[in-house]
């Protein structure tokens, strides 16, 4: 083990979205103590839309606000120059000797899971959702610490539960999936600005000019096209569960609200003062306006599936809001990109 | 969104956690809150819930009609699709299709009514014996 860095206790934290907790906690174990979760977030590029085609999650639309599960703590470390291990194993056994093995050695190491069996969950949440993150931090009376990011605090899982979610099945299988920084460099305040930097170019790469219609800004139209359809193609009924599905993804516990918009607003301000320019400041305010703009749409999406709103032309003035949404967002990913950051 | 309007509905996660939120404080700067819910979010989730219900009532009553077999409605009580189910019983969702007719179930083996069992947390007999 080659940690200079290494300080004594593990403090929980508590985030809107799991995978930049469990990076921000532990980096934060590292000594890492700059780390937010907004700076993880950005410096991980973790801001997305798209509209996956043909696939349906839960029975609706599969929309998702932000990056792929994973790329936030792999993106963030890298740009740190943090050496990360991570494992999958097919054996439950081996994989549950190898977490034993890291606790025995006192280091918090982050954990995938699927949702659907986590016992300390309440049950309206568990769905076959295999993308959560949490860390594991020690071990007491036979049951593990653990520290899930989007609790108010520390919790516990016995072995067999806990071996239970990390062999969660079906879509993005954990498959014992488990990850630790493992090399951690003195870091100075030019490798901050520059994973900042590096961050936001991604980041508006992937917005503006990803190729195909269905991600990025373009996602948004593209799902704006289908609202429009949606009554007379599914009827009122699905159409309306199809909404719910919107709002739930870009609403629900881990989005820190209006769809990781005001996350990534939060991140700017952080950046802003990194980079000393006000420049990037002045964009934050259009990720504010653009998060306040999804959850107007959200109160409008929740007239339908209430029942109050049935006509067709609810459904146009949906999507059109989301037209407008993506007007805003693309003009201030534009605005990010012409600032020529790092150059 | 304003720290000031930040909604506090409670719902499903009241008694479970608060969950945080990033809003703008007095000064314009963006800082944390928690939040116990937002009735629009409430909703959206309950509203999921009365569509589940539904699926497994009419799954149940497909089995006591004696259309599909109760691997068909578990799958629907446990949220299940056939990519989930397969996995977890390492049974292909071609066979799985077929296992949803009773006539099919009937004569399946030990070994996979075992799988399955396993998959849906009951015994075998709970299933085997699942009339609707």
């Amino acid at each position: 083990m080659n940690i200079d860095s290494q300080t004594d206790e593990f403090h929980h934290v508590q985030t809107a979205h799991c995978e930049n907790g469990v990076t921000t906690a532990l980096l934060r174990y590292h000594g890492l103590d700059f780390m937010t979760e907004p700076l993880a977030f950005g410096m991980g590029s973790g801001l997305f839309y798209i509209q996956i085609p043909f696939l349906t999650v839960n029975n609706g639309p599969a929309i998702s606000f932000r990056t792929m599960p994973g790329a936030i703590f792999k993106r963030t470390c890298k740009s740190l120059g943090v050496e990360v291990t991570r494992k999958k194993f097919s054996n439950p056994a081996a994989a549950e000797a190898f977490l034993d093995k890291k606790v025995k050695e006192g280091v918090p190491v982050g954990c995938q899971v699927g949702v659907f069996h986590l016992t300390y969950f309440p049950k309206e949440y568990r769905f076959h959702f295999n993308a959560h993150n949490l860390i594991v931090f020690g071990e007491e009376n036979g049951r593990y610490l653990v520290s899930d990011p989007v609790m108010e605090d520390v919790t516990s899982l016995s072995k067999e539960e806990l071996s239970r979610v990390r062999f969660a099945q079906g879509p993005l299988a954990p498959k014992g999936h488990i990850y630790f920084p493992e090399k951690i460099k003195p870091i100075t305040g030019d490798m901050i600005r520059k994973g900042i930097v590096t961050g936001i170019r991604r980041n508006v790469r992937d917005m503006l000019s990803i190729p195909g219609n269905f991600a990025g800004v373009n996602g948004i139209r593209h799902t704006s096209n289908h609202v429009r359809k949606w009554r007379d193609k599914l009827g009122l009924r699905k159409a309306s569960l199809y909404l719910g599905q919107i709002v739930r993804m870009q609403e629900e516990i881990g989005t820190g609200g209006g769809g990781f918009r005001f996350l990534y607003g939060a991140f700017l301000e952080e950046a802003a003062a990194y980079l000393q320019d006000d420049r990037v400041a002045n964009v934050s305010e259009d990720f504010t306006k653009a998060g306040d703009m999804w959850r107007a749409s959200a109160i409008k999406m929740s007239g339908v599936y209430k029942g109050r709103l049935t006509e067709q032309k609810d459904f146009e003035e949906i999507a059109d809001m989301m037209l407008e949404i993506r007007q805003v967002e693309k003009e201030a990913f534009q605005k990010l990109s012409s600032l020529k950051l790092g150059k | 969104m304003k720290k000031e309007d930040l909604p506090q509905d409670p719902g499903a996660l009241d008694k479970f956690t608060r969950e945080v939120c990033y809003v703008k404080n007095d000064d314009g700067k963006y800082e944390t809150a928690l939040s116990k819910g937002w009735d629009v979010k409430k909703q959206a989730l309950d509203s999921a819930w009365e569509e589940v219900n539904e699926r497994v009532e009419e799954a149940r009553k497909a089995v006591a009609n004696g259309e599909k077999s109760p691997v068909y409605y578990f799958m629907e009580l446990r949220l299940m699709d056939l990519p989930v189910l397969s996995g977890y019983t390492g049974i292909f969702p071609f066979f799985i299709k077929r296992h949803f007719k009773p006539s099919v179930f009937k004569g399946l083996s030990e070994r996979k009514l075992e799988k399955y069992a396993r998959a849906f947390d009951i015994t075998v007999d709970e299933l085997k014996n699942f009339k609707g």
